[in-house]
């Protein structure tokens, strides 16, 4: 490159950024839904005659706007008055709602499951069985017991290809956590919001993982006893370096480096009640157990799973722990889920307990945009129409603790609002538009990118790659 | 036959009878011994595990005044269908009900042929899955042609009665997918029963089930290979190529017996039997490929050896060859919405089936999954709905065909169940609303008119043994859950 057109590209450069840096100021009018991004400046977005869920105290309003200004809702009711300088987008009576949230997912931490390169979800296989923890069955490469000091903070990805296509799910918010594999502790999940980024992440130590589940269908698996054992070990020996961190580090001082300290201190901020356990358990009795041993402790719980959680319902809503349910878990897939059943999420909904829902559990990254399909079919099995849109919406945002800016369409609330053209629950629906933070999303995703290349088999006139 | 230009039809006629006669007068008892031309399918046995099946008992019945998806693109708002010893007898608007036949009124109502999952592996990955029960994959050498899903079948699986409560009446159940040959496949209706015989769709053929790509490369990458998709295409080659030099000893053997000198006979392989019997079209194969450009080369290595593809299964790139497939005759078995689990996954879209049927080919839904199966309309409905929204005009009558005609044409039993025809098996779904809607339930599932599923009846909710005296059972298990 001679000097001439490296600075010509300087220049440009500079250019470019100075059109981004300019103000926005578009004229009110009616904008495309598939408009390009806008940052969350001046410009007011008024969505009219809309059929507005609020999820909040104000219920449903069959004809209403919501007015939109720096990435913040402003105003929901019927008839608001337009800003001059708005973009207006009519919802033609369509749904509106909050953007949905995905409790327990992978968004941001694995591209392909099975491409070990861009799958974040726990600590590697090569990793884990160098520093196993070789209590368990000795031979093959055990997962260490503990990965507490694992952060998904440390590995998301905001330009995953998984994000836009969420998205087009309706999706707008999620915890995205570790996977769940052969030891107890996994590490923390963070609440992310699905926008174009570049820091997505909204909360971080939203939860630490933990099993205390027998991972089901591998010989030499970890016992229920030896599970309890090493998670009781891990939490008392966290208490005690707690107490005399300065002690636990000295020659000939409390005991050995083991566990390692940085999976110690992770559990600070879950033994001081800054942060819940998510707890993956689904037999009944596990369930139990874990919300006495939560109770006892002074532990915050969330359970993930639960697939048998109906039948200790009156617990779990005495001690007010929620549960992370996939609602179309149904099989007895092992011997800790004989009482798995599609009535699950009803029948603990109505007898108090907080249910959150997680897009379809076999694949936690990919499968987010079945969110509001779990939802749908939840109803179909018992559980009211409203208290499933709040699953995905309000009530995640209570349980991850991010309720005062998300969860529900209220003044103040960050504008996470998406435009439906039917009923949000039901699986032929889509959005129409969608808004993370006051910003319009593009409805573009590499599917959507591939469709299009390829939707006219017939057109020989160039090959696919140059669509 | 291909139809030829320029003959009159009395002169095709004509050929088809001599050539009719001349097979009678060559082929006693319909086989051809007379060497080359030689059928192995007549010569090896094809029906070790013969079909117990004998339909439930059942009532003439009558459904009326329901919205009926034919399953031949057809909606008939306000329809009857009556079925009468098993077998449907009537499909229409204004049908009278005979005498003491049950009258089901479907007002607000749908129904549809039984769902038929082309690809699903309940039984031999059943629930509850541990290490005893692992019986999909024989992955102890990359070809074993000489297994059989039929023999791992476990007919207590509780995820039979689940996939009833769906509206699922057949299902082909596979060997997994961890060698290039997984072995015989086998259609099962979706009966309760204590033998695998016993759930034995009669009459179904078998299928051979291969897999492309990267599960027997991880499975053999460092156990002897294939390691590469080069590899991979190099094994179906050695593979059929025996199954040709077997078939020829075969052959030369017959011919001499015919003329009297038949000498040894040749050692019995049972894998390279079966091969023979693709190698001759009477098993096709079921083949697992994801991308396109592997598909294309499959229909290369069928063409070499003269087998038939019935179906790519997985098929997430099925839409980037649509045309290649429509031309070769090959269907595409496809999810809705599953993706990027793996690499070649990763190009998956929600219209693929859409877009494969639009382009003329035969696109279906598959579950490969116990809980997908279950939802398989709702799957339907999401790949209808995602081709609708790139402006395809796709009807509900045209869409049921992806779970019904569809994949009984895919397995050879379309003359038999897969539409709503006078004269099938009354294989009958009774929906409580639109079926490609998240809130419907199948309300009455009929298996040659019997009713084997009735939401609204608890006694009609079959229940595995597995099931049986686990604590609360009264609040779980059996089909409705």
């Amino acid at each position: 490159m001679n000097r001439i057109t490296l600075l010509a590209t300087i220049s440009a450069l500079a250019l470019s950024a100075a059109a981004l840096a300019q103000p926005v100021n578009t004229p009110a009018k009616p904008a495309s839904v598939t408009a390009a991004p806008l940052p969350p400046g001046p410009t007011p977005i008024l969505i009219r005659h809309g059929h507005i869920y609020t999820v909040g105290a104000a219920g449903t309003l069959s004809d209403g706007d919501v007015l939109i200004e720096n990435g913040k809702i402003t105003a929901v009711g019927p008839n608001l008055v337009t800003p001059p300088t708005a973009r207006v987008i009519d919802a033609g009576g369509k749904p509106v709602t909050p953007g949905l949230m995905a409790s327990y997912t992978q968004l941001g931490i694995v591209e392909v499951e099975l491409v070990s390169e861009t799958n974040d979800n726990g600590p590697g296989q090569d990793l884990s069985a160098f520093d196993s923890d070789d209590d368990t069955a000795s031979g093959a490469a055990e997962e260490k017991i503990a990965s507490s000091a694992f952060d998904v903070v440390d590995a998301i990805n905001p330009t995953s290809t998984l994000i836009p296509i969420a998205r087009l799910g309706g999706v707008t918010r999620a915890l995205t956590a570790p996977a769940v594999g052969r030891g107890v502790f996994y590490g923390h999940g963070a609440i992310i919001d699905l926008g174009k980024g570049p820091d997505l992440v909204e909360k971080t130590k939203a939860g630490m993982v933990v099993s205390l589940s027998p991972p089901g269908d591998n010989r030499g698996q970890p016992s229920r006893p030896l599970l309890w054992a090493k998670f009781r070990e891990m939490m008392d020996d966290a208490r005690e370096y707690l107490a005399q961190r300065a002690g636990y580090h000295r020659p000939g001082g409390a005991r050995d480096q083991r566990p390692a300290s940085i999976d110690l201190d992770a559990l600070e901020p879950v033994i001081h009640g800054r942060e819940p356990l998510i707890v993956h358990v689904d037999r009944a009795s596990d369930i139990r157990q874990v919300v006495q041993y939560g109770r006892a402790n002074n532990i915050r719980i969330i359970i993930l799973g639960g697939e048998e959680a109906w039948k200790v319902a009156s617990d779990l809503a005495a001690a007010q722990v929620p549960v992370i349910v996939d609602a179309e878990q149904n099989l007895p897939g092992s011997f800790s889920t004989i009482g798995a059943t599609l009535a699950n999420a009803a029948r603990l909904d109505a007898a108090g307990v907080t249910v959150i829902f997680q897009p379809q559990s076999d694949e936690p990254a990919h499968y987010a945009r079945t969110l509001a399909q779990i939802a749908g079919n939840a109803v179909a099995n018992g559980m009211p129409w409203d208290h499933a849109l709040a699953a995905i919406t309000r009530k995640p945002a209570e349980v991850w603790g991010i309720a005062d800016r998300y969860g529900t369409l209220e003044v103040g609330k960050d504008a996470d609002v998406v435009v439906w053209d039917g009923d949000p629950l039901e699986v032929t629906s889509a959005p129409k538009a969608v808004f993370i933070k006051g910003v319009a999303m593009p409805l573009v995703s590499r599917q959507t990118m591939l469709r299009d290349r390829y939707k006219n088999l017939n057109d020989k006139s160039k090959p696919f790659a140059y669509r | 036959m291909e139809p030829r230009g320029g003959l009159p039809a009395w002169g095709a006629a004509a050929i088809v009878a001599v050539t009719l006669l001349l097979s009678w007068l060559l082929l006693p008892g319909g086989h051809d011994t007379s060497g080359d031309g030689a059928k192995v399918a007549d010569q090896f046995p094809n029906d070790e595990f013969p079909s117990t099946y004998k339909p439930l008992a059942s009532k003439p019945t009558l459904i009326k005044n329901a919205t009926i998806l034919t399953g031949t693109d057809q909606e008939i708002a306000h329809g009857s269908i009556l079925i009468e010893n098993g077998k449907i007898t009537a499909v229409g608007t204004d049908l009278q009900p005979p005498a003491d036949v049950r009258v089901i009124d479907g007002s607000g109502k749908f129904v549809t042929p039984g769902i038929i999952d082309i690809h699903s592996h309940l039984g031999v990955y059943p629930s509850p899955s541990n290490e005893a029960t692992q019986d999909g994959n024989e992955a102890t050498k990359p070809a074993t042609p000489e297994v059989r899903s039929e023999n791992s079948v476990w007919p207590q699986d509780p995820g039979f009665s689940r996939a009833l409560a769906g509206g699922v009446t057949a299902l082909e159940i596979l060997p997994g997918s961890a060698n290039l040959i997984g072995g015989r496949s086998v259609v099962l209706k979706n009966v309760p029963s204590v033998t695998t015989q016993g759930m034995k769709f009669p009459g179904a053929p078998y299928d051979l089930k291969m897999a492309c790509g990267e599960n027997p490369k991880r499975v053999y990458g460092e156990k002897g290979g294939p390691q590469t998709q080069m590899g991979n295409i190099a094994g179906y080659r050695a593979a059929f190529q025996k199954a040709r030099e077997y078939r020829e000893k075969w052959r030369k053997y017959w011919k001499a017996k015919k003329a009297g000198k038949p000498g040894d006979e040749p050692d019995r392989d049972i894998g390279l039997e079966t091969l023979a019997l693709v190698l001759d079209k009477v098993i096709p194969v079921q083949m697992h490929c994801y991308r396109g450009d592997q598909m294309a080369t499959m229909i290369d290595v069928s063409k070499e050896f003269g087998f038939r593809i019935a179906a790519f299964h997985h098929a997430t790139e099925a839409y980037k060859v649509a045309d290649l497939l429509k031309k070769n005759d090959t269907c595409a078995v496809m999810w809705a919405d599953w993706w990027g689990f793996k690499m070649e996954a990763y190009d998956a879209i929600p219209e693929g089936i859409a877009m494969v049927d639009h382009a003329g080919a035969c696109a279906m839904i598959h579950s490969d999954d116990p809980l997908g199966v279950q939802r398989l309309n709702q799957e339907v409905a999401i790949a209808m709905a995602a081709g609708r929204r790139m402006g395809y005009p796709i009807t509900r009558a045209h869409a049921v065909e992806w779970m019904t005609r569809n994949p009984a044409k895919a397995l050879g039993i379309l003359d038999k169940v897969g539409t709503l025809e006078k004269g099938k098996m009354a294989d009958v779904v009774l929906w409580d609303g639109d079926p490609f809607s998240v809130y419907t339930h199948a309300e009455k599932v009929f298996i040659d008119g019997a009713l084997l599923y009735d939401r609204k009846d608890p006694r009609l909710s079959p229940r595995s043994d597995f099931e049986l005296g686990q604590e609360e059972n009264d609040h779980t298990g059996g089909a409705g859950q």
